[in-house]
This record gives C-alpha cells, sequence and structure tokens, in this order.
C-alpha cells in the first residue's frame, strides 16, 4: 500500500474510497490487538496444541469430532458440553500459560501462551 | 450365532490347581479370545448345555442412548436388539449390570428412552457410570436416577449368592494427562468394604473405565487401580467387568480376571489401529458382530466365573 494509491491518479472515487476504507480498518484491528484465533478438535486432539496469543485475544475451540468434549483450565475456564461441531471461546485478558484438557478424555492437553 | 467363549470349568479347590488352570486359561482359551477367534456356539445352546447351576448374571455396556453418527445412527435401535437377545435367554439371569455410559449427552430424554428400553428384560439393572452419564449442567440427573442408596458419585456394593458385588466410579475428577480415577474417598471406602469379608469369598468388582492399563495412549485405563487391586489380594477369585472400550478384550493376572464388555452402540478400534478411539464406522453388515451383550456365571465351589460374550450377529 502507498500513499500514490491514495492519491489516486487516474483511479475512480469510488474505488479510492474503498482502499482508504480497508487501510482504516486495518489499522483499527492492528490498534486494537484483538485477534479471533481457533483450535480445532480432531481424532481426541487439540490443534494446534500450543498457541501463543496476545492479551485481549479470543481463542475459539471447535469439535469435529463424533463424541463430545469439554475444555477445561483448572480455575480459569471450562467449556459447556461440545457436541459434534459446537463451539466455546474464551477471550484472554490477563497474561500467563494456561494449561489446559478435555475432562472427559484428559489424556488430551494442550496450552494457550498469552503474552 | 456364534459367540466368544470363555469357559472355565475347572473349578478345582487347591490354590495349586487353580493356579494351573489359570496358566492354562491364560495361555489358551483367554488369548483366543482377545484374538477375536469365535466357537459357533450360541448363548441359548450353551446355557442349555451347561445347565448353570449358581448365579448367572448379565453385563451390559456402552448403550450411548442418543448416539446418531455414521457408526451407528440408530443407538437406540441396537439396544433394544440387544435387550430382545437378553429376554430370548432360556436360563432366567438373576440381574444385569451395566457398566456404563447409558446415554451420550445424559439428557433427561436419553435415560427415559434408555430406561424404556432395558426395563423390557424385566431384570434388577446395578449400574455405575460412564463419563457421557455426568454431563448434565446440574451432573444430578445420574445419581437421581441410578445412585439412589449410593456413596459419592455413586459407588456402592451388594451382595448375591454368596458372591460380592462392588460397583465403582472411575469417571470423575480426572487429572490433565491421567486416565481414569478412583480417589482417595473411594479407596478408603473400598479398603473397609473388604474388611472382615472372608478371603473365600467370590469378588466382583465393575466399573467405566478399565481398572487395567489397556492403552494409556488412549486413556484406556485407571490411575490408581493398583491401589483398589492391592485391597484385593488374598482374595482366590476376583472377576473385574469394565466397559468404555466398546470391544472383548481379556487378562487374566494371578488370582484376577480383566474383562471389557461390547457396547451395544458402536465399535471402536483396537489400540493403536486408528488415529483415535473415536466410534469406528464399519459396513451396515458387519455392525452388529461388534456389538453385543455379556453373560457370567458362577458355581459355588468354582474358583473362576465364566464369562460368555455374545454378540448380536454372526
Amino acid at each position: 500500500m502507498t500513499p500514490d494509491l491514495l492519491r489516486g491518479t487516474g483511479r475512480p472515487l469510488l474505488v479510492r474510497l474503498a482502499i482508504a476504507a480497508a487501510i482504516a480498518l486495518t489499522l483499527g484491528a492492528q490498534s486494537a490487538h484483538a485477534k479471533e484465533l481457533q483450535v480445532t478438535i480432531d481424532n481426541f486432539t487439540f490443534t494446534p496444541p500450543d498457541l501463543t496469543v496476545k492479551t485481549g485475544d479470543t481463542v475459539t475451540w471447535t469439535n469435529h469430532d463424533d463424541i463430545p468434549h469439554i475444555v477445561v483450565s483448572a480455575g480459569k475456564f471450562r467449556s459447556k458440553t461440545l457436541d459434534t461441531d459446537n463451539s466455546f471461546s474464551f477471550t484472554f485478558s490477563a497474561a500467563g500459560e494456561y494449561k489446559y484438557f478435555c475432562s472427559l478424555h484428559p489424556h488430551m492437553t494442550g496450552m494457550i501462551k498469552v503474552e | 450365532m456364534n459367540h466368544d467363549h470363555i469357559n472355565d470349568e475347572e473349578g478345582g479347590v487347591s490354590r495349586r490347581k487353580v493356579l494351573e488352570c489359570m496358566t492354562w486359561v491364560g495361555t489358551g482359551v483367554l488369548w483366543t479370545v482377545s484374538g477375536g477367534v469365535p466357537r459357533s456356539l450360541g448363548l441359548v445352546d450353551a446355557a442349555k448345555a451347561a445347565e448353570p447351576a449358581g448365579l448367572t448374571f448379565l453385563q451390559i455396556s456402552d448403550s450411548h442412548v442418543g448416539f446418531d453418527k455414521p457408526a451407528n445412527p440408530n443407538a437406540l435401535g441396537t439396544l433394544e436388539e440387544a435387550i430382545n437377545k437378553v429376554k430370548a435367554l432360556q436360563t432366567k439371569p438373576a440381574f444385569m449390570i451395566h457398566t456404563g455410559d447409558i446415554s451420550h449427552l445424559s439428557k433427561a430424554s436419553e435415560f427415559d428412552d434408555a430406561d424404556r428400553i432395558i426395563g423390557q428384560a424385566k431384570l434388577d439393572v446395578h449400574y455405575v457410570p460412564g463419563e457421557h452419564d455426568f454431563l448434565d449442567e446440574e451432573v444430578k440427573l445420574y445419581k437421581e436416577r441410578y445412585g439412589k442408596g449410593t456413596r459419592g458419585p455413586g459407588y456402592y456394593s451388594f451382595d448375591a449368592n454368596g458372591v460380592h458385588f462392588i460397583g465403582l466410579v472411575n469417571v470423575v475428577d480426572l487429572k490433565a494427562g491421567g486416565l481414569g480415577n478412583l480417589g482417595a474417598e473411594q479407596l478408603e471406602w473400598l479398603d473397609d468394604d473388604l474388611k472382615g469379608k472372608s478371603k473365600s469369598t467370590p469378588i466382583v468388582l465393575f466399573a467405566h473405565i478399565p481398572l487395567w492399563t489397556v492403552y494409556p495412549q488412549w486413556g484406556w485405563g485407571t490411575d490408581d487401580s493398583a491401589r483398589a487391586l492391592e485391597y484385593l489380594k488374598g482374595f482366590g477369585s476376583v472377576t473385574v467387568l469394565n466397559g468404555h472400550i466398546h470391544q472383548v478384550m481379556q487378562k487374566v493376572e494371578g488370582n484376577v480376571t480383566f474383562h471389557t464388555a461390547r457396547s451395544t452402540a458402536f465399535p471402536q478400534p483396537a489400540p493403536g489401529t486408528a488415529p483415535s478411539p473415536g466410534p469406528m464406522k464399519v459396513e451396515a453388515s458387519r455392525l452388529r458382530s461388534l456389538l453385543g451383550i455379556t453373560s457370567v456365571n458362577f458355581k459355588q465351589g468354582e474358583q473362576r466365573l465364566a464369562v460368555i460374550d455374545t454378540p448380536l450377529q454372526g
């Protein structure tokens, strides 16, 4: 993206406005630092098992198995029972290492590192 | 109708004889069963031929009522087929035990459906919970329906025909990275429950998750089961019946016979043969050969119980 584009020599006004809006949106999102990240559950495994996020980010777990799972980080968060294709989201407001597991299948473990 | 047949008719009284017999069983018939080789003798015929005296009871497990995924879109239907098999038995069992995962998601409607179908067997049923039976928001439905008079999350014991039955719960308070869990309080209760029992009392221990380590990579075992088995040392006859892994497995270790029952809902893969222990989809024509019920017979004066697994079909 260059300022030349915004000066818009020869571009229609609407295109220039759209580009400007896109830049504004991108900058806005960056300044809020609020990203949405995904952890999937397939074959009794959290993917990715370890994930590093920033304070304010939201992580969403989605269960693709034919068996329900419950995502639990002791004393921090606990999902409801996630049946097939159900999701659970948690927004991390404090830095730290959040180890979590499935309370039904405790061999399933993962970690969210919040910076 | 075929079935896997584990039968021990060698109920001698001397300890030496029992040990010889165990060795023979351990190297022969029992491992044949783990290898899945069936014998062509029906449960009904077997019951007739053996004319079992003493105590016969049934085990059903993992009915997962409410499950409707591709591995079996009608788990309630196959439960009903299993119960029809029970009703057709010539020798009426004394009672039934259910080793957990009655429901799939602990919905009241799932428990209602399960009760309606299982009730058709017109037998007393002694339940222990699976992890799928504690999924309701308030975690109260299982205890309300099946756990009256039990302790903690639902453990208890009772006696029948001189056999001492102990139902344990190893599906609550599971620890990250761990396996099934009995917990200190339940173990203490078990220790007390066994105190004063004659060592010649046959013991049947039943719980949902195997009380022996089948495959820890898939969570198929119980962290503190060794402590429970410690309390059973010295008893001449101990039979441990579990579910959870949706397939027949058997192991003999000293005085203890471990056995897992098939599910009535869907099969799961043999340890390590699939990416996960989840429901295994097989061809429709094969499904009923992988679901089934288990019959257990105890004869007075015999150390070992005869355990017979019967698939719904095949």
